[in-house]
């Protein structure tokens, strides 16, 4: 089986920590992994601004990195959902087909194909676990709290193997904390304030870190607890299955 | 090319919804208090659909109906229409705002009438109907507490459900001592919904005209029913000659036990009450009355032949997507500066007028919530994405952005303009951090930028892992 990691633009630029934590979680788990050096971006930034027409060479371009592969993984959500729903090409349009059906993301990859029943992690911390709408709600990695069906949740699933973790419950388990991309500049307000609610959900819970799936809502809520001066970190979720072992 | 003005330079004018929002958010305990009121409503929603084991089921169902409902409109309108007729109810046809108002003030000037009393009705704000007759000498009267309210303020709801939800009880008992004669300081609900009750009742015993909206026309029967909480509806209409109901095409349902499948879905996702208080079948005129229902079109015809937006039709008029919206619910329902606030109204209003409210489709993180909360599965997240493609590519996107979208796809369609720009950019977040924490920057206004590393994974990768390999091939 042979997989590529696919690590958001972001990831590679501001926290390449959580990149290498992937890569060699994946390794100790015995994945074949390797990483197409000449990737670059998902093109979500572009199309979520409306400029999805404008995405056909950054397409191209990353059909061009990751044609070939048994699976694509990549610790975020937001970005795995993106290639899911818009990677197209005109003149690749079977590649990108595959690419869509195999790019998956790091927590349902691990559960879902590779079947991971331990993890030999350690994490003595009281964690909340802020579930980013798009792994959860287009991806499907937890239920949402709009559906009348039963719960369920990858990351949770994931967490819960981690030894000396302590998960926090919240009053909001599934909000949005308000990142969502140009919107977090463009309505910087609301943006804000959502993530100022989210924080202090996962505070009034006594959480020492707050984790999730994509480092881009981690991001927003890393900028907020900065300001605020607060002791509450953010973590990727793949930092912490990578951890003491 | 439009320029940034505020506090945000994001923001492309002082009234879109971006500027709106941030005067809503000036005062952060207001914005609290909003918050939690309508997620209290979401919760309510939840436990009321959560009794329902079959509740998924009955989404399904209610978006078939609506789907099929959508696939023969003509249909289904013509055949009401005929049996509306032959029940003795005047069918009149509006192909837009203006013609709906025409046709409403035509009924009541032949009558002589200049004052009528109004159950909610949606379609009635998005025609701006009560400042077309107001321009006419006619008074409407709003008989639904809290449109009475906001109309007493002078301000349109901010809420279809729930129109004065952004009124505090101690600013209506103002209001109120201001307009009804309520002792001032007096903020007590029950009082003031008693002083309400008595001010209505004057005006629902001297108007000779009611007007009602539609919640579900029934193409079979040619009746049609109308959904309240306070019965102002009803009361309104027996005690008149004349009765007008308004209502957008899309409401029709083609049988009436279909009624069974929407009416359980529409109170428990609006209020988390199983039913309507009021649930009021109008099939014909009582003797010595008259009945007449208005056909409205107002550009649905034109969203029903676009296959990326039509099923928008479909709504019901619940606001489970406006009470669940965490963005509707911090930033209010007046900056959407549209009849119908939140993420409906964000894909309903740039149908009617792109330019006017190209902003409403970003006002938005793509959570999705309203979609998985809407009784019935309209995609409403999804619509949102296709509208800003179509804003955008309509050229309602400001130059700034457009530009720097431009610069950006440039970067990430090739590895070593974005291998540059990445240096480049943590170089500058590193040893110039005034340059970008300034305070044009609207991330940095309220929140730290992430702290730039020295090396990004793909350089980490290079020297980690590539050369490892390298070692073994050697």
């Amino acid at each position: 089986m042979k997989v590529a990691l696919f690590i958001p633009c972001y990831i590679d630029q501001f926290y390449p920590q959580v990149g290498i934590a992937t890569l060699e979680l994946l390794e100790k788990l015995g994945v074949d992994v390797s990483y197409p050096e000449k990737q670059t971006c998902c093109g979500q930034p572009m199309a979520n601004s409306g400029f999805e027409h404008l995405t056909g060479t950054c397409n191209d371009h990353f059909i061009e990195n990751f044609s070939g592969y048994d699976y694509i993984v990549s610790p975020s959500g937001s970005c795995v959902l993106h290639i899911k729903d818009h990677l197209h090409s005109v003149h690749r349009e079977s590649e990108a087909e595959n690419i869509r059906s195999k790019v998956l993301e790091l927590t349902e990859f691990l559960l879902d194909i590779l079947k991971v029943e331990n993890i030999t992690a350690t994490f003595n911390h009281k964690v909340g676990l802020h579930q980013s709408c798009h792994g959860q709600r287009g991806l499907k990695l937890a239920q949402m709290s709009e559906l009348v069906a039963p719960g369920f949740s990858k990351p949770e699933t994931l967490l819960n193997m981690v030894s000396g973790l302590r998960l926090i419950s919240l009053d909001r388990k599934d909000e949005c904390c308000g990142f969502g991309g140009t919107f977090c500049v463009g309505e910087e307000a609301v943006s804000v304030k959502m993530g100022k609610d989210r924080i202090a959900d996962h505070v009034q819970y006594g959480a020492e870190y707050i984790t999730g799936n994509d480092m881009s809502c981690l991001m927003h809520l890393e900028g907020i607890l900065k300001r605020q001066k607060s002791s509450t970190q953010v973590i990727h979720i793949a930092e912490i299955l990578n951890t003491g072992s | 090319m439009t320029t940034a003005t505020g506090t945000n330079p994001h923001s492309t004018s002082n009234s879109d919804h971006a500027a709106l929002a941030g005067k809503f958010n000036k005062d952060e305990l207001r914005v609290d208090w909003h918050d939690k009121t309508l997620w209290f409503i979401r919760k309510k929603r939840d436990k009321a659909a959560w009794q329902i084991p079959e509740w998924e089921e009955l989404r399904e169902i209610a978006s078939q109906i609506k789907n099929n409902v959508l696939s023969n409109l003509r249909t289904y309108l013509l055949e009401f229409e005929e049996k509306a007729q032959k029940n003795g109810i005047t069918v009149h046809w509006a192909s837009d705002a203006e013609e709906h108002n025409k046709i409403v003030y035509d009924i009541l000037s032949r009558a002589g009438i200049n004052k009528v009393v109004k159950s909610k009705s949606m379609l009635t704000e998005e025609c701006h109907l009560n400042e077309y007759l107001a321009t006419k000498g006619v008074e409407v009267i709003d008989t639904d507490l809290g449109e009475r309210i906001v109309q007493l303020a002078g301000e349109p709801p901010s809420h279809i459900v729930l129109p004065c939800i952004h009124w505090k009880k101690e600013e209506i008992g103002q209001l109120f001592s201001e307009h009804l004669g309520t002792p001032e300081g007096n903020s007590d609900p029950q009082f003031l919904t008693a002083a309400a009750r008595i001010h209505l009742r004057q005006h629902f015993m001297s108007s000779k005209l009611a007007i009602t909206g539609v919640n579900f026309a029934v193409a079979e029967t040619g009746e049609f029913v109308v959904c309240t909480n306070e019965g102002n509806a009803d009361l309104g209409v027996q005690l008149a000659d004349i009765h007008i109901a308004c209502m957008g095409i899309e409401k029709i349902i083609p049988k009436r036990k279909h009624l069974g499948v929407f009416l359980r879905l529409l109170a428990r996702s609006a209020t988390g009450q199983p039913i309507t208080t009021y649930s009021s079948h109008f099939r014909r005129p009582r003797k010595g009355q008259t009945m007449h229902i208005v056909l409205v079109d107002n550009g649905r015809s034109e969203r029903l032949g676009s296959p990326d937006f039509r099923s928008a039709l479909k709504c019901i008029r619940c606001g489970a997507c406006m009470n669940t919206c965490p963005v509707y619910r911090r930033s209010g329902g007046h900056s959407y500066h549209y009849a119908i606030a939140g993420p409906i109204g964000a894909i309903l209003a740039p149908g009617l007028d792109m330019k006017k409210h190209a902003d409403l489709p970003f006002a938005s993180t793509l959570c999705g919530s309203c979609t998985n909360v809407c009784p019935v599965k309209i995609d409403i997240h999804d619509q949102l994405y296709r509208w800003r493609q179509v804003l955008t590519q309509n050229g309602h996107v400001g130059f700034l952005k457009q530009s720097g979208i431009k610069g950006m796809a440039a970067v990430l369609s090739s590895y070593k303009i974005y291998q540059f720009a990445g240096s480049a950019g943590r170089w500058l977040l590193k040893y110039l951090p005034f340059s970008v924490n300034n305070r044009f920057n609207a991330w940095y206004k309220q929140r730290e930028m992430p702290k730039a590393p020295d090396q990004s994974f793909g350089d980490w990768y290079k020297g980690n892992r590539k050369k490892k390999v390298e070692k073994i091939e050697n």
